[in-house]
């Protein structure tokens, strides 16, 4: 069933980055790293992670401005009403007593909730928050409170933290310190090094992957990554399933109509 | 005892058993397909495919209302041709494969079964009944002439046996699936989804992009039911029923109505791929409880008692 969110209160993240807050049992309920179907009405439906999940409380989406529909929900206001379906999928398992969180770009958004769900458990995970520059770290404060010196940053343009991609810094890390779980959701590239990376020291990842997902309930099949439906199967892979797909994962996807392309970011 | 067998013969198609997923359910893909097969199913049908690619409708393309669901995919599809590879991968496998496929004209269909055909699919499923396309492509199904026209020129080209999917957005379906016997099918599928809507009363205005849809699952069901038993009473060849089943009391009524196989799909939302195999292994208890030897034994049943 379609129901309606209103947004209570929009937060500027970044120049064109927004996150908008409202309130919905449902979502309320989910566990990180689930996602809802978001209905701009007279415009397009696409799935969105869930950015906050508080019990009882409210929820939000993160949205960077990457096409039209995105565009419409970056420039909502509170009071602005939007569709939503969901929360639909497989999050995170949480595991692990010594965790590194990957997160690029708006990737920060399904680890932000996973971070809290951490620290509730008592298990204060290492956070790399990456983006292009300064300005695009989204929930820094957030995760600072939340994570103190825990929080890594990384810049690609080396404004702030450590200069490289996320999973350059992830590299470094593990170098360093020991960790026993790997969870990543941003660039499918990125995640695809962080993956291998991980890999290659026999410690286990859940990466939050994406792809084109129409129906959300497992039927209609545009979301396939090998024999897995991203919208349901998914969209957080384990590692077992991560080497199962992993001809596909950050090489290959079906667009619109089902034809495999190559994966380019 | 007599060995019980749950295989099942479909104008000289041999399956395994008597179940399959309906099309355009997780047929988009060969991986996806051959884990529908795992799931236990007797056959695999792919995702309607047109003479050329297709992006289908913008979402929503998918909402839960009362007792099932409603899609307006629009039929995307990357083209019959780009799925040669993916129906010679599973047949490799040793996986049965239905195609199914659509045209916008009678000439459309013709070509795409001449390449399903030749593709070696196992049986070609013409769909002229997607409620979903019906401003672009129209809907063919809606008539005895144009049905048994399509047909004629499918089966002219097909080596495989022919099914044709019939719609229950008619007066009189028997009479359809009269034309599409006449036609030359080798067997009929009932049915495709029921045309419906769905408004979003805080929106005001409809929720799927296409504006109407298809409904799907158990909302279906009575009526999927009573389109096989009118069929079956029409026709000779065999009825494959679809619509709502979703578990194996389900695909026994089909069964009793006259259908001698069964189409599964939004099932898969609640029960998983597993539901194949859930269907198969209640027949065969059902079967085994009432002394029936095998599933042509409870075809048509129902029809007998009245
Ligand atoms: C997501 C979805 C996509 C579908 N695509 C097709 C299709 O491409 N071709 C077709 O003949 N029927 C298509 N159908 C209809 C199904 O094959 C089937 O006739 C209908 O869903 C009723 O069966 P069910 O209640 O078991 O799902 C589709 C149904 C759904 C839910």
């Amino acid at each position: 069933m379609m129901r309606t969110a209103v947004i209570t209160r929009v937060l500027r993240m970044a120049p064109d980055m927004v996150t908008l807050y409202f309130e919905d049992e449902e979502c309320s309920k989910a566990s990180p790293g689930q996602y809802a179907m978001i209905w701009i009405p007279g415009g397009e439906e696409i799935p969105m992670s869930l950015s906050t999940i508080n019990p009882g409380g409210e929820s939000s989406l993160t949205v960077r401005d990457v096409g039209e529909a995105t565009k419409t929900l970056c420039d909502m206001k509170e009071g602005d009403k939007v569709g939503i379906r969901g929360p639909f999928g497989i999050g995170y398992t949480i595991t692990g007593d010594s965790p590194l969180l990957v997160a690029g770009g708006t990737g920060v958004a399904s680890l932000a909730p996973l971070a809290e769900a951490f620290v509730e458990r008592g298990v204060k995970p290492t956070f790399i928050l990456g983006a292009k520059t300064e300005s695009d770290l989204a929930f820094r404060d957030r995760l600072e409170n939340l994570l103190g010196d825990s929080v890594v940053l990384a810049t690609d343009d080396g404004s702030c933290g450590f200069e490289g991609f996320s999973s350059q810094c992830a590299e470094k890390l593990m170098d360093e310190r020991s960790f026993d779980a790997v969870y990543t959701c941003g660039p499918e590239l990125m995640m695809v090094a962080v993956f291998d990376e991980a890999e290659s020291r026999g410690i286990p990842v859940q990466a939050s992957l994406e792809r084109y997902i129409k129906c959300a309930h497992g039927l209609c099949g545009s979301c396939a990554i090998g024999p897995y439906r991203v919208c349901m199967d998914g969209p957080v892979f384990d590692s077992e399933k991560l080497r199962e797909v992993r001809e596909d994962f950050g090489s290959r996807k079906m667009d619109p109509t089902g034809k495999i392309v190559g994966v380019d970011h | 005892m007599s060995q019980l067998s749950l295989s099942v013969d479909i104008a000289g198609l041999r399956l395994r058993n008597p179940t399959m997923n309906a099309a355009g359910v997780l047929g988009i893909s060969a991986p996806l397909l051959k884990r529908v097969y795992e799931g236990g199913a007797g056959a695999v049908v792919t995702k309607s495919l047109g003479p050329e690619p297709r992006s289908g409708h913008l979402n929503p393309t998918m909402v839960i209302v009362e007792g099932g669901v409603l899609n307006a995919m629009g039929l995307p599809n990357p083209g019959a041709e780009y799925f040669v590879s993916a129906i010679k991968a599973l047949r490799a496998e040793g996986i049965p494969v239905i195609a199914s496929f659509f045209g916008a004209s009678i000439d459309d269909f013709r070509d795409v079964a001449e390449l399903l055909s030749e593709a070696g699919a196992d049986a070609l499923e013409v769909n002229v009944s997607c409620p979903n396309v019906q401003e672009e492509l129209g809907m063919l199904g809606a008539d005895c002439l144009n049905t048994e026209k399509v047909t004629a020129a499918v089966k002219e080209v097909s080596k495989p046996p022919v099914f044709v999917k019939l719609s229950p957005n008619v007066t009189d379906i028997a009479e359809i699936a009269k034309a599409a016997e006449l036609g030359g099918a080798d067997a009929i599928t009932a049915v495709n989804t029921l045309k419906g809507m769905a408004i979003d009363a805080d929106f005001r205005r409809p929720i799927l992009t296409n504006v109407t849809g298809g409904l799907s699952g158990p909302a279906l069901k009575s009526v999927a039911l009573r389109c096989v038993w009118d069929v079956a009473k029409a026709v000779e060849v065999p009825v494959i029923g679809c619509g709502g089943i979703t578990n194996w009391r389900d695909a026994v009524e089909f069964m009793l109505a006259g259908a001698s196989a069964v189409e599964v799909g939004t099932a898969i939302r609640e029960r998983g791929f597993g539901v194949y195999e859930e269907i198969t292994t209640g027949i065969e208890g059902y079967l085994e409880a009432n002394g029936f030897g095998s599933v042509k034994g409870i075809v048509g049943l129902a029809q007998e008692a009245i």
